[in-house]
């Protein structure tokens, strides 16, 4: 959103050391998280008067590392130590490590940091060691404005996490969400938007009206969904740093199931009439709709592959759901699911190789994933109700949303954000204000 | 002659699979029946049913993810279209529905594959697609909240609703 303003300067300190010792590998179930050590972001007691009066934080540096604790702790594969294990002021331990005292609480990487108040600006540098060779492994430094100090402690995780896993991170971040409110059969739904770790929430909507599915463009802070707008299902879209909406499309009935091409520039989804579903893509720039699909059955979720040649849908041409693959314009197109059940929503995975999917069987739902021919089908999560998975923009994790059961009286049911790791391991509860569905995760916002 | 003997025992064994398979299904369909209020997946009780006029309901209902209309339905939907025939200033919007054991945005088109199955019946009775508008809510506005393939039957219908 504030892309533009946040980085007056960026810099390495010392040149990123080529080798490193340590190596997390993020191809498996994690079960022996990386412990390592996060120092408290040192500060002197100037710079820390000055961000008190201004961010009414006691303790900036804390407050900074304990998001980068959190977010590695998320991941699942790392394992924090507790801080009183610590031996090591923070201020000294940035300038020189004693390596045999990290060593001894059993710390494999260690990050330390300073704060300064400068010119009304917040600068911040870290350093990544690593303890068993005793050596720096990564330093940079950061100066921004003071408001933007949690995004600042999401780019270090992400640095971090890339310094250390090899692959990018997804720490800065955001999702945008459906918030859900008020009984099952009268639910009030408003668009909200998060940080990842679920910090500074904001509705987007008021809830006049319902909202549902709304995705991120992966290039640029715009927004499509569903909204019954005058009791018109139509799909919108939605620029978030300035609020204005406009309908997509000129379309005599319901358009539904909405996402962006990879590029940012044609909105693809279904059009609904005369009791049958098709795909229609629109470009952005000269309205210009295309017909891509031609069914007499019901043809929606549409999702492209990250170099945009290819389509996943679903269909139940064939007698019931399915999720089928096809070229941009609509041909060849080709079954993937075969297994046992339905298969719904299908969303191809950011690195391309995988396509994450709903799948119902014997009366439960599973969040999957399969390769783009259907083979190698996983399935990385049972419950009694689940279904939209989302990638993370490094294509690890998957956010999705699931529901309770109600007693007969329709008491007990929720509605709430979960993530997995896409080795099945690692499922948590994304903590929401209100009950939350229909979750969307950003690409990187410091790209 | 032998060949046609052959074509005669194939056609008893056909004959003996299907009652066979008719037996079964019944089955099926009298352990589905709850308390008399559904009948092979479809709801049949009148719990939630509104009335447009005096033996005219206001809503049909449908199997797990099908629009085909039963002869119940159908028979409401003649009723509709008698009513409308008598009322031309009338207007109507059908509203769609799916229960909450499906995805989201595959309920949306149930929904108004549903409405539309009700929308060419009325149009073969005579009632001019102009008066008629489709609106599908897919899972969003069930009727009743409760998880139980009873609350499923009753929240799977397609509702007739005046627009004027």
């Amino acid at each position: 959103m504030k892309k533009k303003l946040i980085f007056i300067c960026l810099f390495l300190i010392i040149p990123i050391k080529v080798f490193a010792l340590i190596e997390v590998d993020i191809t498996r179930g994690n079960l022996n998280p990386l412990p390592l050590a996060v120092s408290p972001l040192s500060i002197d007691e100037n710079s820390r008067k000055s961000f008190e009066k201004i961010l009414d934080k006691e303790n900036i540096g804390s407050e900074i590392s304990i998001i980068v604790e959190n977010n590695l702790r998320t991941s699942g594969l790392f394992n924090p130590l507790n801080k009183d294990a610590f031996l090591q002021a923070p201020d000294i331990a940035n300038l020189k490590p004693r390596f045999e005292d990290w060593n001894l609480i059993k710390a494999q990487a260690l990050i330390t940091g300073k704060v300064t108040y400068i010119d009304e600006k917040l600068r911040v540098e870290f350093r990544l060691w690593d303890v068993l060779a005793g050596k720096e492994m990564m330093a940079l430094a950061f100066t921004t404005v003071p408001n933007n100090w949690r995004r600042v402690g999401h780019i270090i995780s992400d640095k971090i996490y890339e310094r250390l896993t090899g692959e990018k991170g997804y720490f800065d971040t955001r999702i945008i969400y459906v918030a859900e409110e008020g009984p099952k059969t009268q639910r009030k739904k408003k668009l909200a938007i998060m940080d990842q770790d679920g910090a500074n929430n904001k509705f987007l909507t008021l809830g006049n009206e319902l909202v549902l599915t709304p995705r991120f463009n992966p290039t640029s802070q715009m927004v499509t969904y569903l909204s019954y707008f005058k009791n018109l299902p139509r799909v919108y879209l939605l620029d978030i740093e300035t609020g204005t909406q406009e309908v997509v499309g000129d379309f005599p009935g319901m358009t539904f199931a909405p996402r962006f091409s990879p590029d940012g520039k044609k909105i693809i989804m279904s059009f609904a009439k005369d009791g049958k579903s098709d795909i229609f893509t629109m470009d952005l720039e000269n309205r210009i709709v295309e017909r891509i699909t031609n069914h007499p059955s019901i043809d929606t979720s549409p999702s492209y592959s990250p170099n945009g040649k290819f389509i996943a849908f679903n269909s139940d041409r064939s007698g019931y759901q399915q999720i089928y693959i096809m070229k941009n314009d609509g041909s060849d197109v080709k079954r993937i699911s075969f297994g046992n059940g339905i298969y719904g929503t299908p969303v191809w995975s950011p690195r391309g190789d995988l396509i994450a999917f709903t799948k119902l069987h014997s009366g439960k739902f599973y969040i999957g994933v399969m390769r783009t021919d259907g083979t190698g089908e996983r399935l990385l999560t049972e419950n009694y109700y689940q279904e939209a998975p989302s990638w993370s923009p490094n294509g690890r994790v998957l956010i999705f949303y699931r529901e309770t059961k109600t007693n007969a009286k329709g008491e007990g049911f929720s509605a709430k954000l979960w993530s997995i790791d896409l080795t099945g391991y690692n499922e948590r509860l994304v903590t929401t204000p209100t009950d939350a569905s229909d979750p969307s995760w950003s690409s990187l916002l410091s790209n | 002659m032998i060949l046609s003997k052959i074509f005669k025992n194939t056609l008893l064994l056909l004959a003996a699979c299907l009652v066979l398979s008719a037996c079964a299904t019944k089955k099926e369909v009298t352990s589905t029946d709850i308390q008399g209020q559904m009948q092979s997946d479809v709801y049949t009780g009148t719990d939630t049913v509104e009335y447009l006029a005096d033996g005219v309901p206001d809503r049909v209902f449908f199997a797990t993810n099908e629009s085909i209309l039963t002869t119940a339905s159908r028979e409401t939907l003649r009723a509709q279209a008698a009513w409308l025939r008598k009322n031309s200033s009338i207007n109507i919007v059908l509203e769609g529905h799916a229960d909450e054991r499906g995805t989201r945005e595959y309920n949306l088109a149930l929904g108004e594959r549903r409405a539309n199955s009700a929308k060419d019946y009325l149009m073969t009775y005579g009632i001019s697609s102009d008066r008629i508008s489709v609106l599908s809510y897919g899972k969003e506005r069930p009727v009743d909240g409760g998880s139980s393939p009873l609350a499923w039957s009753k929240n799977r219908r397609s509702v007739t609703v005046k627009a004027n």
